[in-house]
């Protein structure tokens, strides 16, 4: 094919263009030509195409997504918040922690591996950009019926490519979720979090200011992998038929981004940046409008001198490219020798492709000849905007009037049963299996991780300051009740810091969904977002920035709403953490908070196919106050462990605490079965000496947390009432699905 | 006491090696894999991680590092060696002990609490433990199956050159339950599990993996 130059498309300006296949709709194009004046290149064409793609553009959620500062909290906590590469918050001392989620749900389908690895290699960079080193990662998945044959095929090539990728780069993986529902099937999900920590002045951001300032592509070469990903592939649903879209799917070396993280944080230290993006989705079309709107406004690109794999890739190729691994900086001209030293030390590949220019024009040459001429403002943030119309699915009100019908134990033998159902169920299963595949000690700061109900890393070894992140969501909930299901994750994922002693500090958030393009849908992410929104407003927690993945999809299948909430805590001193379980006999066992017959949406009902009924309705003034007991309880040294009640009720709480340490545990309960399997939210089961009971109540009683004693721990055996079942048989039920299922 | 930590690109667990040196009491010294320059250090340590990516086979192409050149000269004139996981890797790439490690039998990579005997505590990495001790650190890799031939299983066994095993059930294969060997002299020690993730109890299941590190003070120190 000829190259497509600016003259070209001013000479020739009825040439057909194939917007079509790359995934722009006619009136999009229209715009495109309304702003250029002329027709786009066939290099303007690709960059627009997948710069105003759904996964790029948020076209579809942006006028919701805005809730989120509209409602913003007032918090002197946040440093950096939405808009850039992920936002960044003061936790103290100096030091600020940058993290954020991301979705890689389409490339993980379609090739498990490499899909999940660059999902992991993606938010990496991500939080390097910012300027700091990453410490952990945590990965939230979710996977069609463990049974299903495909989940089979999809699911250890998933957890194998998060531990293959993660575990190269040394970064403790240290919590996430496997989650299982027929509704996955053909749309499975994988969230990555990463976390960094920084300096305060050490905060970098993706702007490319200062006329005359050099453009610098440095780590791996560009191949012809992913190219397209964000537009042909994460922004269209999954059909019967078609091409099975792999050369969307890019390919990770891991071993290339370990260097580049070491490099770019050597980099950082020498302050020899002005600004810096990393090349995610939509590759170079993606970095360099960003980095030119964010800064000056201009840049000069010669896109020949891009070092490539396959020098037979075009220069449309070249920009749509989401080959893994590369960095994009602005540097001054009289710090770059230093930069190419530093890059030479770590043999890294360095390139200056071009420059910062004052005025509105993105230009990229190819060998001498103009190819793109563009205001990058237009690529990188004017897309199209959509107000998609959305209305309440029929579903709702039918599944809401539904009475939940399961069969509740009574005898001993039928609590046994249960019990024992419930705790080797996949949702509830022991996921060693999975976490045993990821490193959770390098870098030697984990000081929690799975399957405590936070992660926790310290990030200062003189002074104990840690933090800790939780990441949550409950999707039968939200497909009951959006609104409240947002709310009820979000509380989860505060509680979840909150047991260990943390302070809830931060949201990021993965609103995962199905087509926007359904009214129904975009109801179920409009009521998803605004009562995140809410939430967060009423908890005082500024959402610091996220990501929106639709189109989860097969056919007319939508994915259950799944707005995955990730947390962030700080811990003054880590040492003094509550945590999960209890080592010795003779502590009693509180229940913090109240419960009540909230069966629907719950792991009981679904494991007796029931997906009907009303979501119980978040009350975050209750969860504001026990987050305070928590907190209160850690510093004045009142608990020995504290748990969280969530999917499972108390019946995996409390199997969860008695396995930790195989010490048991003997408690009464008045409903037995509405006791054991309601899934009432705000409430957590903390363990204390019996001296310290005045403490408690008092402590309780300050904050109006309604407080019960559920027994004592001790023995070897989990006795309820009059049902006793011994640790190992309870063990081996807890333990064995994963190694049954997936060997 | 100075003992130098060698990074080579794709080394994840150096810095817990040095925060491990120093807790055990020596002075920790970056090693730069491209430098033909050991600093004066007194012993090494190889530790963990994916060194070139792990690429062609674990360690071979660490093997051929400038820095390695000096250090198998130094290693076969006594000085003490430590490869840890990745580290152990390169040292039978190097040949400064024998067999080879594969991938898990069971194909994953397993991260996981291992409880592992001492089995000879008359090298300078292990003087500290007692003969048949039983401590828990971490084992963290996919290629730990230890696998050497019949005849070279019964040298290492005949001559006590077995320094580890693991306790309990085979957790990757590897023969006659192997978690660390040493070579003929004594002074290079290669582990699978890492010592340098169990300092302390805040951040490692137990503080028993701080018996390299003051074994090796102790050896410096004589």
């Amino acid at each position: 094919m000829a190259l497509d130059t600016v003259a070209q498309a001013v000479a020739h300006p009825d040439t057909a263009q194939p917007f079509k296949e790359l995934g722009l709709k006619p009136d999009e194009y229209a715009r495109i030509k309304e702003i250029l004046g002329r027709r786009p290149t066939s290099s303007e064409l690709a960059m627009y195409s997948v710069m105003w793609s759904e996964h790029c553009s948020y076209k579809s959620s942006k006028v919701h997504l805005k809730q989120f500062g509209e409602k913003a909290p007032k918090s002197d906590a946040l440093l950096v918040g939405i808009g850039e590469n992920a936002g960044v918050v003061d936790v103290g001392q100096g030091y600020a922690v940058t993290f954020k989620i991301e979705s890689h749900n389409h490339p993980s389908f379609v090739e498990p591996y490499q899909g999940a690895a660059t999902g992991v290699g993606g938010i990496v960079r991500d939080i390097l950009t910012m300027g700091a080193r990453p410490i952990a990662v945590m990965d939230p998945l979710r996977f069609g019926p463990a049974d299903a044959p495909d989940t089979r095929r999809v699911l250890p090539g998933i957890i194998a490519g998060v531990g293959g990728y993660g575990n190269c780069l040394g970064l403790p993986n240290i919590g996430g979720e496997v989650v299982f529902d027929q509704t996955y099937l053909g749309n499975p999900l994988v969230n990555a979090l990463c976390v960094g920590v920084m300096r305060h002045s050490d905060i970098k951001l993706a702007k490319a200011a200062g006329a005359g300032n050099l453009v610098v592509l440095y780590g791996a070469k560009t191949g012809g992998d992913g190219i397209g990903g964000v537009s042909v592939l994460a922004s269209e649903t999954f059909g019967d038929g078609g091409s099975t879209k792999r050369p969307s799917v890019q390919v990770g070396d891991p071993f290339v981004e370990k260097v580049l993280i070491e490099c770019s944080l050597e980099i950082f230290a020498e302050d020899l940046v002005v600004g810096i993006q990393d090349l995610g989705g939509a590759g170079l079309s993606c970095a360099t409008s960003e980095l030119a709107s964010g800064g000056s406004g201009g840049m000069k690109v010669q896109l020949d001198k891009v070092p490539l794999r396959d020098p037979s890739l075009s220069p449309e190729e070249i920009l749509m490219s989401e080959s893994q691994e590369r960095m994009c900086a602005i540097v001054e001209p009289s710090k770059i020798a230093r930069f190419l030293e530093i890059c030479t030390k770590w043999d890294v590949t360095v390139t200056v492709i071009g420059e910062v220019t004052d005025g509105n024009h993105l230009e990229i040459t190819w060998n001498g000849e103009l190819i793109v001429d563009v205001p990058p403002r237009t690529v990188a943030h004017d897309g199209p905007v959509y107000n998609r119309p959305l209305a309440q699915p029929e579903y709702i009100n039918r599944v809401n009037a539904e009475v939940i019908n399961v069969p509740m134990p009574k005898s001993s033998a039928e609590i046994k049963a249960a019990l024992l159902k419930l705790v080797s169920a996949p949702n509830m299963a022991d996921k060693s299996w999975v976490t045993a595949q990821y490193d959770k000690y390098v870098q030697g700061n984990t000081i929690q991780a799975q399957p405590d109900d936070s992660g926790m890393v310290r990030i200062d070894e003189k002074t104990h300051l840690g933090v800790a992140i939780a990441t949550d969501a409950n999707a039968n909930w939200s497909y009951l009740n959006p609104y409240q299901g947002a709310k009820l994750a979000l509380a989860e994922a505060a509680r979840n810091i909150a047991t260990a002693g943390a302070r809830p500090l931060a949201v990021t958030n993965c609103l995962n969904f199905g087509s926007p393009e359904d009214p129904g849908v975009m109801w179920q992410f409009a009521e998803s977002v605004r009562g995140l929104a809410d939430g967060c407003l009423e908890m005082g927690l500024p959402v610091t920035g996220g990501n929106v993945s639709f189109y989860n999809q097969t056919g007319d299948v939508a994915i259950l709403p799944t707005p995955v909430i990730g947390v962030l805590g700080v811990i003054d001193d880590v040492r003094t953490r509550t945590p999960m379980s209890f080592t010795q006999a003779g502590l009693d066992l509180y229940l913090l908070g109240t419960t009540h017959s909230d069966l629907a949406g719950s792991e009981w009902a679904f494991l007796h196919g029931q997906r009907g009924g009303n979501s119980p309705e978040a009350d975050l003034q209750n969860e504001m106050n026990l987050i305070e007991v928590l907190l209160a309880g850690r510093s004045e040294k009142i608990f020995t462990a504290a748990h969280d009640l969530s999917q499972g009720g108390l019946a995996m709480t409390i199997t969860e605490m008695v396995l930790r340490h195989m010490v048991g545990a003997t408690i009464s309960l008045d409903d037995v079965a509405n006791d054991l399997l309601s899934e009432t939210p705000g409430r957590v089961i903390v363990a204390i000496d019996p001296t310290q009971k005045s403490a408690l109540t008092n402590l309780c009683a300050k904050y109006k947390t309604p407080l019960t004693k559920l027994g004592t721990t001790g023995g070897d055996a989990l006795v309820i009432n009059e049902t006793s079942i011994s640790l190992p048989e309870l063990k081996t039920a807890h333990t064995s699905t994963f190694q049954k299922l997936f060997g | 006491m100075r003992v130098g930590v060698v990074t080579f690109p794709g080394t994840l667990d150096d810095r817990d090696a040095a925060r491990a040196v120093r807790a055990g009491g020596a002075e920790a010294v970056s090693l730069w894999h491209g430098d033909a320059d050991l600093k004066k250090v007194d012993a090494v340590i190889l530790p963990g991680g994916f060194s070139y990516g792990d690429y062609l086979r674990c360690g071979a192409i660490s093997r051929f590092a400038p820095v390695m050149t000096l250090i198998i000269e130094e290693a076969k004139k006594g000085m003490p060696l430590l490869g840890i996981c990745n580290g152990f890797q390169v040292l039978c790439e190097s040949h400064l002990l024998p067999g080879a490690l594969t991938r898990n039998s069971d194909l994953h990579f397993l991260c996981r609490d291992q409880k592992i005997s001492i089995e000879n505590i008359n090298t300078p990495w292990t003087s500290s433990f007692t003969q048949g001790e039983e401590i828990l650190i971490p084992l963290k890799n996919g290629e730990g199956s230890f696998q050497c031939d019949d005849a070279t299983l019964k040298l290492l066994e005949g001559e006590g050159r077995i320094i580890a095993r693991y306790v309990g059930e085979n957790p990757n294969g590897s023969r006659n339950l192997i978690a660390g060997i040493t070579n003929v002299q004594g002074n290079v020690v290669g582990l699978m599990p890492h010592p340098e993730h169990a300092i302390d109890t805040l951040t490692g299941p137990s503080a028993q993996g701080l018996g390299f590190f003051t074994s090796i003070l102790n050896a410096l120190v004589k």
